[in-house]
């Protein structure tokens, strides 16, 4: 079956020929009309648009945003924040990036109609430090919109006023996590919090019930307020609503950003069809399916079991290719969706030296606080460092393995979970290619990409 | 105990100075200033000094350490000068697959250096730094401000004539 067509609703204007980047081609295009329309309804109707809507967080835990907002503490008196994950970090994930290059003022928008919704007097966009144009465009934008009362106070007359700020990261994985990116925004290290409070909604930036969400998640808002969130649930599947963004990288013809109902393209439709195939004389190893914490898929394997199709239960064979690129139907084969970052590795890559690569990445952005984490990351770094660059030996896999499983459920935050899953994947999937790697190196070519 | 006074000395541009007296006002709590001031300071004088540490500190009513603390935990943050331009190459695993650590010793052997050192002539420093999000241009360099896309071996060569012919054009 070939794959369904795109359907560009966040990336609608991205790559458009004499589609700039200012206020004027943003209105000149319908931009800001939902706005004005939200701020003549009442709040907690937009709310409940965004809960009907099943809009699901873009940022990679898939948490319903309407529910989301629902855990904000609105009777503490205190002010509500708002804060724009813009931290896009996780390795493979780069849409973000170019909503805020191309389209800021579609991010504005969301933003300031999630604000209000929420009656948020104070927004801050949390960008990574590593996009300082990106940061310039937003500011560039946010003063555009204020000129024309759409930011700042007394926004089109309403009484209603709101100010967003935005505020530059500086090069730390962990402020995309939410806790992380708080105490980071506040002038601190940016060490997650313990839990409980388990939402910033209750307890977050100044102790104040705090709505942290992506730049994609917020787009979206947008976009359910404009059709309403019943028309926005028929996009997409039951539980998937709306539209996917996935963004392919690696050994791929054509990487790059393509966006589809959610869960009507499985695997092979995105890699074959949409995105060339293979490079010319190879084929498809493996793949990390959402970003580079996920766990990863080799080509060949199968996944059985059963599962829910309306309100019956069926049976399900699938191979790497006939997995729907949904949050439920990876989560059932053992990965995840994430945030939409698609790993591709065909049969050039070794298996030992792309997971010593992350575990390098991982290991640099641990924040330290927690042992297992800070020194169970350390060590898979140094193992399979070891291993490609000195002596590698047969018992490093169960070594490899006996630490990454030391690290999940014993930390604050995800990130144990983050950086273990790769190590344990690698090594369930391909625990034949560690195990042979002292032997295998020996006839590896020496002029070989070196990935660490 | 009573706080000794001290006077740091930093030299900062006008311009800077008023950013920094705008951004403090961005924020209920001046505490959250710290990382735009840091910035800002940095671009001003190139890296962040012990007497910048300190001056953030009275600045925002804090302790230096709060402000050393911060300073050593987010990498874009350095203590010691660089070069002129500051070469980013990313190390992570989609530029990776496509040659990003053939990238990062082109330019080291561009511009006679070694990784996160700077050229004899002061130049340039090459880093390698995690993830950019850009993997689908990949391989992909951050230099100074601007990204540059599908950096192969032909592409390193030019950025690397434009950047020497632009330092001549200075002296």
């Amino acid at each position: 079956m070939p794959a369904p067509a795109q359907h560009r609703l966040i990336f609608q204007h991205i790559d458009e020929p004499g589609y700039s980047n200012d206020i004027e081609c943003y209105l000149r295009n319908g931009g800001y009309e939902v706005l004005k329309k939200a701020v003549t309804q009442k709040p907690e109707d937009l709310r409940e648009e965004v809960k009907k809507s099943g809009l699901r967080g873009r940022g990679g835990a898939g948490f319903p945003c309407g529910f989301k907002w629902s855990l904000v503490d609105r009777k503490s008196g205190k002010p509500i924040y708002l804060i724009v994950n813009a931290d896009e970090s996780e390795p493979g994930t780069f849409k973000d990036r170019y909503i805020m290059h191309q389209d800021p003022h579609q991010l504005i928008e969301g933003t300031m109609i999630s604000c209000f919704a929420n009656d948020v007097k104070q927004a801050y966009i949390y960008i990574r430090g590593e996009m300082p144009e990106g940061a310039r465009i937003l500011e560039k934008a946010i003063a555009e919109a204020r000129a024309k009362n759409l930011v700042g106070p007394n926004i089109l007359g309403t009484g209603y006023s709101c100010e967003i700020y935005v505020h530059r990261g500086a090069g730390a994985y962990i402020c995309g996590e939410e806790t992380g990116l708080i105490e980071s925004l506040e002038g601190k290290r940016a060490n997650p919090r313990i839990k409980p409070p388990y939402f910033p909604a209750v307890l977050g930036l100044y102790q104040c019930p705090t709505i942290v969400n992506n730049v994609e998640t917020l787009c979206h808002v947008k976009h359910i307020v404009q059709q309403g969130g019943a028309e926005y649930a028929k996009i997409g599947t039951p539980g998937n609503t709306g539209t996917r963004i996935f963004c392919v990288s690696g050994h791929v013809q054509r990487p790059g950003y393509y966006e589809f109902p959610a869960g009507t393209v499985t695997m092979g439709q995105l890699l074959n069809d949409v995105c060339g195939g293979p490079l010319p004389g190879r084929t498809f190893k493996a793949v990390i399916p959402g970003g580079s914490s996920a766990k990863v898929l080799r080509f060949g394997e199968r996944y059985k079991g059963k599962r829910k199709v309306g309100t019956d239960m069926v049976d399900y064979d699938w191979g790497v290719e006939d997995v729907p690129m949904d949050f439920d139907s990876l989560a059932m084969i053992g990965s995840m969706g994430g945030s939409g970052g698609v790993i591709v590795m065909d049969d050039s890559v070794n298996m030992v030296e792309a997971l010593a690569n992350i575990n390098a990445f991982y290991q640099h952005e641990s924040c330290g606080q927690c042992t297992p984490c800070r020194e169970g990351s350390l060590w898979m770094k140094k193992i399979s460092s070891r291993m490609v660059h000195g002596e590698a030996r047969k018992e490093d896999a169960a070594l490899l393995k006996s630490v990454a499983d030391q690290i999940p459920g014993r930390t604050i935050c995800a990130f144990g979970e983050a950086c273990s899953w790769p190590t344990q994947s690698f090594l369930i999937k391909f625990k034949d290619e560690f195990e042979g790697y002292a032997e295998a190196k020996k006839n590896l070519p020496a002029d070989r990409l070196s990935l660490v | 105990m009573s706080t000794p006074t001290i006077s740091p000395s930093v030299n900062l541009k006008p311009e800077t100075l008023a950013r920094i007296d705008e951004v403090i006002t961005h924020y209920p709590v001046k505490r959250s200033a710290t990382l735009p001031l840091l910035h800002l300071i940095q671009e001003d004088a190139g890296y962040i000094s012990e007497d910048a540490v300190l001056w953030i500190a009275q600045k925002l009513e804090l302790q230096p350490i709060n402000v050393l603390e911060v300073v050593t935990f987010y990498p874009m943050f350095r203590r010691v000068p660089i070069g002129r331009r500051h070469i980013k190459v990313c190390r992570t695993l989609s530029c990776a697959l496509l040659g990003g650590y053939k990238t990062c010793e082109n330019f080291q052997k561009e511009f006679n250096t070694t990784l996160g050192a700077t050229s004899p002539d002061g130049e340039v420093t090459v880093d390698f730094v995690e993830c950019l999000a850009s993997c689908g241009t990949a391989p992909v360099v951050l230099i100074d401000e601007i990204l540059h896309e599908k950096v192969d071996a032909a592409k390193v060569k030019q950025i690397s004539a434009q950047i020497r012919a632009e330092a001549a054009a200075r002296k």
